[in-house]
């Protein structure tokens, strides 16, 4: 019998050049004649820009242009926002890749030097000379959706970049029926994602044929060609991008940034490669940042926990500009989500975009729906309080029962499958939750504070099908491709259109095509990221490169057994309804003998001297796949954590995963993403914090100013899963790259109120930095 | 001005001339070919460029070439021997302790130092020696089992 490799752990195909450092990011290319770019960057969050005087940096060593906003105007377009959304006065503001009159954030570009060596052209950054005249800067979305509050765009009124509703059931009703409403303002922190990898570009261009090679950090290069050519003319039959060895993303790498279409401009006006690598700082700067919510929210119930409302109101920071994605992520993205695993039948959520001096906010790692999570698990928690229930059991009461084929919501999704109650169970009984109750309330008597925090979470990700996409104002399809070519000595190669940076597809590809048409997984090579050999796709991000990239493989994978069972039939001399695939060989049914494996097929394919009538040369197949529908992965988490009363420090104890993403290709892979997924959403409730000053300047501004979790702040992750498999899915999967961060910010949140609901502190702003815990336990406590 | 430097990289010698403020790690870096040394941040916090000094772990972006003249630097493309993985590399591998890999190399190498000082760590004493060392992916779990692992094969050695 084959050994089937779906299902095994086996370890990734990527990990030899990564661990042997032959692996080639984009800052680890060189080309002949390269020459290196550098980015002069606003130190104002707002001012208007006067005089530029070029001259000196123009004469120093090494320095081959410089180029101001006035150089670039006619050879660049303005940026291009790719989420319209619909019914949502979307204004969407000129964003230009180098700024002209005005910069709007602290990183805003002004000019570019080239020079011949790194050092050369920063040093020639310090020898520009531009006229700022500063003017008020916003950073709070609130307050900049306020009266009176500087405008960042002048042609956008109160700064609103849309405003977004969405609403479902008779909410009215279910509050003025409500016997217990709960309410609270929450902050979602903004971000900043901190991909290892700073971004980065090389751009080789000749100048007597038109053609341009861009390498690139990006997420979808497909993508990326498109509004290449948008912003920098070059047609996309023209233009070759390559996303090499990409070292994470996180969201942050799915949009299109002015960088790398400068860059491209410089390598058309001299001829020569040009690379440019920002820096880290200019990666916190001017990478986009996450989150950035001021969430008011309410929730109506009746007294035995049946929920039975929500209405909220959101103000989402866009930055100074709207980003490719930006806004769909705090609509459609976040709204459509809040009925959660409840099912919650009435729901109102009005979304204000807002433009700030900061910068542009995009998709950070579950991407709107973290952030809908959240308000939905911690009203529950607050709910459970005000009724005196514990929180699993207002949970329990209210979770969907399990379903198979469907389950409707009154914001328009049809979850797809899912059993909630079974994943809460077994959390609360793998972590013997009324135990860790009875310990902590003897903690509680001898004045030592636990609390345990639990969070249940659906989500969508596998975004598709694309007429969904055309519906919801997204400027592209939602499909994937794949293609599967069998070389004449059974070796595959497989190309696909998403972009795996860090996943691990080259793994899990391997082994859904080894299972589907009989080779060993180290038979299949998966190529991805260059637009030049591989098929269209829509890129890596929402979880989606396994729940379509990985159905269109799937599909493709057995187009190719299915031809190969029609040339294994001519071959055995039999009927090819006598013919079946089995234990990864092509036989005669009820005859294991006369059979041919994939080897045999595949060179009399290639070779074609002996086919069957009308059967065609070669053994490849391709796909495009549209799904029916998003997948639905879920799950249960439990936080416990102990607080110390006395200096506000909160100590993660323990933290407990249960997650859903349907049947798991590679267990080992999976259970590595809810580690990082898990651990990105603890940091956001216990460090990270991009945090502007009244002027707009990022005081957090490089990594010994922003905390980012590190290895000895956190216990062991204990993972398990249970396995619902989509329906609509050929291979049943759902995705699992976000699950964790949904999940676990509002798990830990939710553990510390719980430690210090007896001190009767109700809510804190993130990160929970000992100093804010401890000011909340003195507020409360008067100090007592 | 140029001073000239002799650094010896995975035991072969290079004679250079450099720019006095030319850090190590540009300098390992532009030798040709030689980029498994990585560059995550400006401020020596991220530890991605970690190789070893004189057998001692440096943060590359923390020292001048000038600093390393007469050195002996051993990054992460001289850690196999003869084509064989290092076992720190065959347990970063096995245990699945690297995702995007930009931070591995330096990760490898950091954890190297951690088990010269400590041949027998504990998954506490691996979390505190990686203090200095950031990864966005993996949430450091499969990281300490790679260097528990790798603690393992070098005493059975």
């Amino acid at each position: 019998m084959a050994t089937r490799l779906f299902g095994s752990g086996i370890r990734r195909r990527e990990d030899p050049r990564l661990i042997t450092g032959s692996a080639t990011y984009t800052d680890d290319l060189t080309l002949p004649g390269m020459v290196h770019a550098a980015m002069l960057r606003s130190p104002h969050a707002h001012a208007t820009v006067g005089t530029i005087d070029i001259s000196r940096a123009q004469a120093s060593p090494g320095v081959l242009a410089v180029y101001t906003g006035k150089d670039t105007s006619d050879g660049l377009q303005p940026m291009p926002c790719a989420w319209l959304v619909p019914d949502a006065d979307l204004k969407v503001a000129t964003y230009p890749c180098i700024a002209t009159d005005t910069v709007r954030y602290v990183g805003d570009i002004v000019a570019v030097v080239v020079a011949e060596d790194p050092y050369q052209a920063y040093d020639a950054l310090d020898l520009i000379d531009v006229e700022y005249t500063a003017l008020p800067a916003v950073t709070n979305p609130a307050e900049a959706a306020g009266d009176g509050a500087p405008q960042v765009h002048a042609d956008v009124d109160k700064n609103q970049a849309f405003h977004w509703a969405v609403s479902g059931g008779d909410v009215d009703a279910a509050f003025k029926d409500a016997e217990v409403v709960v309410k609270e303002r929450i902050i979602q922190q903004r971000l900043i994602p901190n991909a290892m990898e700073p971004r980065a570009a090389l751009a080789e261009y000749d100048q007597a044929s038109g053609d341009l090679t861009l390498w690139n950090t990006t997420q979808n290069p497909h993508i990326l060609r498109f509004l290449n050519s948008v912003v920098t003319g070059v047609p996309e039959d023209r233009a070759r991008i390559i996303a090499p060895e990409v070292g994470g993303g996180f969201g942050s790498k799915i949009p299109a940034y002015p960088g790398e279409f400068i860059t491209v401009f410089c390598a058309k006006q001299l001829g020569r490669p040009v690379k440019w690598n920002e820096t880290r700082s200019e990666n916190y700067q001017a990478t986009t940042h996450g989150r950035d919510h001021v969430q008011e929210i309410e929730l109506a119930a009746k007294k035995d926990g049946t929920i039975t409302g929500l209405r909220c109101t959101v103000w989402a920071g866009m930055g100074a500009y709207l980003s490719t994605a930006a806004p769909g992520i705090p609509t459609i993205l976040h709204g459509l989500m809040l009925p959660a695993c409840y099912g919650i039948p009435a729901i109102k959520e009005d979304v204000y975009g807002v433009y700030t001096n900061t910068t542009p906010v995009e998709a950070y790692r579950g991407a709107g729906r973290p952030e809908a999570t959240f308000m939905v698990e911690r009203m529950v928690d607050r709910l459970a309080g005000e009724i005196g229930m514990d929180p699993a059991d207002v949970r329990k009461k209210n979770l969907i029962p399990a379903f198979d084929d469907g389950h409707d919501t009154v914001t328009g999704l049809t979850y797809d499958s899912g059993d909630y109650p079974t994943a809460l169970d077994k959390l609360l009984s793998h972590a013997d939750y009324a135990r860790l109750r009875a310990e902590q309330a003897t903690a509680r008597k001898s004045g030592r504070y636990i609390g345990l925090g639990l969070s249940t979470y659906v989500e969508m990700c596998g975004l598709g099908p694309s007429q969904v996409a055309g519906a919801i104002g997204f400027q592209g399809g939602l499909w994937e491709s794949a293609i599967v070519r069998v070389h004449p000595t059974g070796k595959v190669h497989v190309f696909i259109g998403t972009s795996p940076h860090g996943q691990g597809e080259e793994t899990t590809f391997a082994q859904i095509v080894a299972d589907e048409i009989g080779v060993g997984a180290d038979d299949v090579k998966v190529i991805h990221g260059d637009t030049d050999t591989t098929p269209m796709g829509w890129g890596t991000y929402g979880s989606r490169t396994t729940a379509v990239g990985g159905a269109a493989l799937a599909k493709a994978a057995r187009k190719v057994r299915d031809k190969a069972k029609v040339i294994a039939a001519h071959l055995l001399e039999a009927a090819v309804e006598d013919m079946e695939f089995a234990d990864g060989k092509y036989s005669v049914k009820g005859s294991p003998d006369k059979a041919k494996s994939l080897a045999e097929v595949a060179l009399m394919a290639n070779v074609a001297w002996n086919m069957p009538a009308n059967v065609e040369a070669g053994l490849e197949a391709s796909t495009f796949y549209d799904p029916p529908n998003f997948t639905f992965p879920f799950g249960a988490h439990l936080a416990v954590v102990e607080v110390d009363k006395a200096t506000g420090q909160v100590d993660l104890k323990r933290y407990v995963a249960i997650d859903d993403c349907g049947p798991q290709i590679n267990p080992v892979i999976v259970e590595g993403q809810v580690h990082g997924g898990v651990v990105q959403g603890i940091g956001q409730a216990l460090w990270e914090q991009a945090v502007y000053d009244d002027s707009g300047q990022l005081v957090t501004g490089s990594m010994l100013d922003y905390a980012l979790p590190r290895a000895g702040r956190l216990p062991e992750i204990e993972v398990l899963s249970t396995v619902t498999p989509s329906p609509h899915h050929p291979l049943g999967v759902k995705g699992i790259g976000e699950a964790g961060t949904i999940a676990s910010t509002v798990a830990v949140y939710n553990a510390v109120m719980d430690a210090l609901g007896p001190l009767g502190v109700e809510t804190i702003d993130m990160p929970f930095t000992p100093e804010r815990v401890w000011r909340a336990i003195q507020q409360a406590t008067k100090g007592h | 001005m140029k001073v000239p430097v002799n650094i010896t990289v995975n035991g072969r010698s290079y004679q250079r001339d450099v720019e006095p403020r030319q850090l190590l790690v540009h300098f390992i870096r532009d030798l040709g070919g030689l980029t498994g040394t990585k560059v995550g941040c400006d401020t020596s916090q991220c530890g991605s460029c970690t190789v070893l000094l004189d057998g001692v772990a440096v943060k590359s972006c923390s020292c001048l070439a000038v600093q390393a003249d007469g050195a002996a630097v051993t990054t992460i493309e001289g850690l196999a021997e003869q084509g064989t993985l290092h076992p720190l590399q065959e347990a970063f591998w096995d245990k699945h302790g690297l995702q995007c890999g930009f931070c591995t190399p330096g990760m490898i190498l950091a954890s190297h130092e951690l088990l010269r000082h400590n041949p027998d760590p504990s998954d506490a004493d691996i979390r505190h020696g990686l203090e200095g060392n950031l990864c966005r992916c993996t949430g450091y779990q499969n990281i300490v089992r790679a260097v528990r692992h790798a603690a393992d094969a070098l005493a059975e050695k």
